[in-house]
């Protein structure tokens, strides 16, 4: 079993002096392929903070944050973009799709913008959204779907090209509670099928889906609950 | 009276006798209530003293057979019509214990709701698991998947609850220390000492936003 996601005693400082804020204290944590592992706490615990870590969305006051083994600093912003596009896939509240453009268009934009042939990231892009459950809505616009339906187009949008890390940021915020499940299940099977998903949350409910809980506090991860990776006890402690 | 009521909506769908009653409710609710077969003997025999359902006499292998009577399916229209009551509330422990860990002193009571929440949200996520395995396809499984369900919201309003408890107690800890505080600037001479202060607690009202 490999590390997908690597936070190494990982500390984000915002502003100074005075107004000096630590939203991450010294956090280590792992994701490994094939396990959803959920992060929960209060508004202001740190958890969107380590979510943008982990994207490459922000960089860590100190500490490193690896992707597929790759340290995400040493990368530089260009790379950063890349990696983006081609190994994380992120999951918003909000959904964030292209309003002008279709499901289609939408889910195959992250593969053209990486080069890719546009028929063959259009291919892609088909494949993601039926393995989402809306192959048959792939010429649909934003606005002509629900919800849960944005929703798969974003977890397409976020699995396609075979992406192994899949990060959350309450996903099911804007949805009613069985839709919400059904996301949660989506998500689920992606990293049964050998992803790594990180989960932000502060639904218990939702969080429950996770191999993994972690409960942070105060930019400190205070408690795990759940069952611990069967190798995790082969491994020296740290 | 939820047993009581149970066997009796069981009985309305035909004449049964208490082994199958029982497996019949276990089914139904994957077990998650168990019931001893003397338990559901016991029911049957103050349903029939009430006139709520009759004893057919023993079948070909000796089962004391029991069908619903007119009063019994009255009984048990009234109960799918009318909600639950909700009267007092029953014993809780873990409300008792909160109640007990702030008011007596020696007590970690941020260790005691931690505990909890990572206790309750494994046994959440064994409810999950447990709903993933099950498709709801058939009435038998659905009724399986709604009794799961019921026990997925309870521990959810359970962590809600302690996560209340915390950000209130935090509240309540952070108004003593700034009291504290107050004291000290105002008996303090030492203006610097009490700016000082002032702006660490600023940074922390920050870092707890």
């Amino acid at each position: 079993m490999n590390a997908v996601l690597e936070l190494d005693t990982v500390t984000r400082v915002h502003g100074e002096g005075a107004t000096e804020v630590t939203a991450l204290h010294q956090v280590s944590f792992t994701a490994y392929a094939g396990e959803l592992v959920a992060v929960m706490g209060p508004s202001g615990s740190g958890k969107s903070t380590l979510l943008t870590l982990a994207g490459g969305l922000d960089s860590p006051t100190s500490g490193v944050v690896r992707v597929e083994e790759t340290d995400l600093s040493a990368l530089g912003q260009k790379g950063r973009a890349a990696m983006r596009r081609t190994s994380i896939g992120y999951v918003f509240q909000d959904f964030n799709l292209i309003p002008a453009l279709t499901a289609v268009e939408n889910v195959a934009l992250p593969r053209e913008l990486d080069g890719a042939g546009s028929r063959s990231a259009r291919r892609a892009a088909l494949a993601a959204l039926g393995e989402v459950g809306i192959g048959d809505l792939a010429k649909r616009f934003p606005d002509e779907m629900s919800g849960g339906q944005q929703q798969r187009v974003a977890i397409a949008r976020a699995i396609v090209g075979d992406r192994r890390l899949i990060l959350a940021d309450e996903p099911t915020g804007a949805l009613d509670s069985e839709t919400g499940e059904d996301i949660l299940r989506l998500i689920r099977a992606r990293c049964d099928a050998g992803a790594a998903g990180v989960l932000v949350t502060h639904e218990a409910r939702h969080a429950a889906w996770a191999d993994r809980v972690v409960f942070l506090r105060d930019g400190v991860i205070v408690d795990e609950a759940g069952s611990d990776r069967p190798d995790a006890l082969l491994q020296p402690a740290r | 009276m939820s047993v009581r009521n149970a066997l009796l909506a069981l009985l309305e769908q035909g004449p049964r006798y208490g082994y199958q009653l029982r497996a019949e409710f276990e089914d139904r609710t994957g077990g998650t209530w168990p019931l001893n077969v003397g338990q559901v003997y016991t029911t049957l025999s103050r349903l029939e003293r009430d006139g709520f359902v009759e004893g057919r006499g023993a079948d070909g292998d000796g089962h004391v057979v029991y069908a619903v009577t007119t009063r019994g399916r009255d009984e048990v229209a009234t109960w799918f019509s009318s909600p639950v009551p909700r009267t007092q509330p029953p014993r809780e422990e873990l409300a008792i214990k909160l109640a007990l860990a702030v008011s007596v002193p020696g007590v970690d009571v941020g260790t005691v709701i931690q505990q909890q929440r990572s206790a309750t949200m494994a046994a959440l996520q064994d409810y999950t698991r447990l709903k993933r395995r099950a498709t709801g396809d058939d009435p038998q499984e659905l009724a399986w998947v709604l009794v799961l369900d019921s026990l997925v919201f309870n521990a959810e309003a359970e962590i809600r609850w302690l996560d209340h408890c915390e950000a209130r107690l935090r509240r309540a800890a952070k108004d003593r220390d700034d009291d504290r505080r107050r004291v000290v600037s105002t008996s303090s001479t030492d203006a610097g000492r009490s700016t000082d202060a002032g702006r660490s607690t600023d940074a922390e009202t920050e870092a707890h936003r």
